[in-house]
């Protein structure tokens, strides 16, 4: 999860004591508003801001003399900011959205590319295989049911664990194609999807004991060709392979970890799992044996 | 103040009380991609701006559910919501990532990456067109 801070919310106060903004100069304001990244909530007559939980607010609005009316329900934490915007430019509004971010201390919205996996549990079977491929953390165990929980760890605009889920149950809403995007799945998707790489299949089951053998044996290639251009020649073919099949962009590619890496990652990976498994056979050998109410006898 | 106001739209000039009246409508800008048509999302933006219905517009959906925004609780949680964004199968799961499940029957989802802007503006302003002023 991303910075768990609220960003400024901004609020076109158009109520009984604002008076209404053209309709251009709205229009305006609001997009270049939503093109910095602030979420706007045009508030018109006979209307409010609904229940607002928290964060901070500024409400923008022509108020003239008597001001603006009092705010209601604004408890709960929430912090109410007014700016009069009675003749000033679109440049001059957004520079006293910046003033008041600034006095809130809040983050600067937008600078990240949301690209991150979105999991469609109606087609999601926990099968863990997006958890296996990626290398980056983007997924974990929750309750043992499979979540995203790193969207910020996701590398921008690669797909690859979509590809690689046999069910199309991973979108990525800002993908250019269905049904990654998240358009309707189609038998030929499901069709198409099945002929995927099976990650486990391809790997023997245990992807990290895979990884090892691989390993293994590419030193012992090395060490009596000792043709490291051939070697390259081969990564390079592959990594060809990859990006053509599975549309991964260079920029992933190259961050990808060594063959230490992944090793190390496996030996944390395991001792992790013996930790575990210590610690529940020790909760498991400290219960009492069951009495006979236990029983119920 | 001119304002080009469709006459079957509530008034927005009258100053009424103020009441609990939620925002029915959401406006999902995708402002971090470039996967929505600039002219779709533009116009749409522009006749709601117009229209005269109160609006909640969002930089970026994906954004609000990886930071696990409350405002998508709040969205969510209305009797009735129109949702103006992507593919309706993404959003779904977007709210759902957030721990805010969208309701199944009362939510209409327009996607401005296929539909045209006044496919999708119809859509969101039907309640309005049809005289229906939203609770």
């Amino acid at each position: 999860m991303i910075t768990p801070k609220l960003p400024l919310r901004i609020g076109l106060y158009q109520n009984g004591g604002s008076r209404l903004l053209g309709d251009d100069r709205h229009y305006n304001l609001t997009r270049s508003l939503l093109d910095k990244g602030y979420a706007v909530s045009v508030i018109r007559s006979d209307s409010r801001l609904g229940p607002v939980l928290d964060g901070a607010w500024l409400l923008l609005g022509h108020f003239g003399k008597d001001g603006p009316l009092p705010a209601m329900g604004n408890g709960n934490g929430v912090k109410l900011y007014f700016r009069d915007i009675e003749g000033l430019e679109t440049s001059q509004i957004l520079d006293a959205v910046e003033e008041v971010r600034g006095e809130t201390e809040l983050p600067d919205p937008g600078g990240w590319k949301p690209w991150f996996p979105v999991i469609d549990y109606n087609r999601c079977t926990n099968c863990m295989q997006c958890l296996s491929f990626c290398l980056f953390d983007v997924y974990g165990v929750h309750e043992e049911k499979i979540q995203v929980q790193n969207e910020s760890n996701c590398k921008t605009d690669c797909p690859a664990c979509s590809r690689v889920c046999p069910e199309v149950a991973i979108l990525f809403p800002k993908y250019k194609s269905g049904p990654i995007n998240g358009d309707v799945v189609r038998q030929e998707d499901i069709q198409r999807e099945a002929m995927k790489v099976d990650i486990s299949a391809l790997l023997g089951g245990d992807l990290y004991g895979s990884l090892r053998q691989r390993q293994t044996e590419a030193r012992q290639r090395f060490s009596t060709e000792r043709d490291e251009s051939r070697a390259l020649l081969e990564r390079k073919k592959c990594l060809r392979k990859l990006k053509k099949d599975f549309d991964i962009p260079d920029e992933v590619l190259m961050s990808l970890p060594s063959a230490g890496d992944i090793q190390e990652r496996a030996e944390r990976a395991k001792a992790k799992l013996a930790a575990r498994q210590e610690r529940s056979q020790t909760v498991r050998d400290s219960r009492p044996a069951p009495s006979e109410d236990d029983w119920g006898i | 103040m001119a304002t080009n106001h469709d006459p079957t739209l509530p008034d927005p000039t009258t100053p009424g009380p103020v009441t609990a009246q939620p925002a029915k409508i959401l406006y999902c800008r995708c402002a971090y991609a470039k996967v929505i048509a600039p002219e779709v999302k533009d116009e749409v933006l522009q006749r709601l701006t117009r229209s005269g219905a109160t609006f909640e517009a969002v930089p970026d959906l994906c954004e609000m559910s990886a930071r696990r925004d409350p405002a998508l609780k709040r969205l969510a949680a209305e009797d009735e919501i129109k949702i103006a964004a992507c593919y309706p199968r993404a959003v779904k799961w977007l709210f759902s990532a957030a721990q805010a499940p969208l309701p199944k029957d009362t939510v209409e989802i327009l996607n401005m990456r296929v539909d045209s802007a006044g496919t999708v503006v119809e859509r969101l302003l039907q309640a309005y067109s049809n005289g229906e002023k939203p609770s």
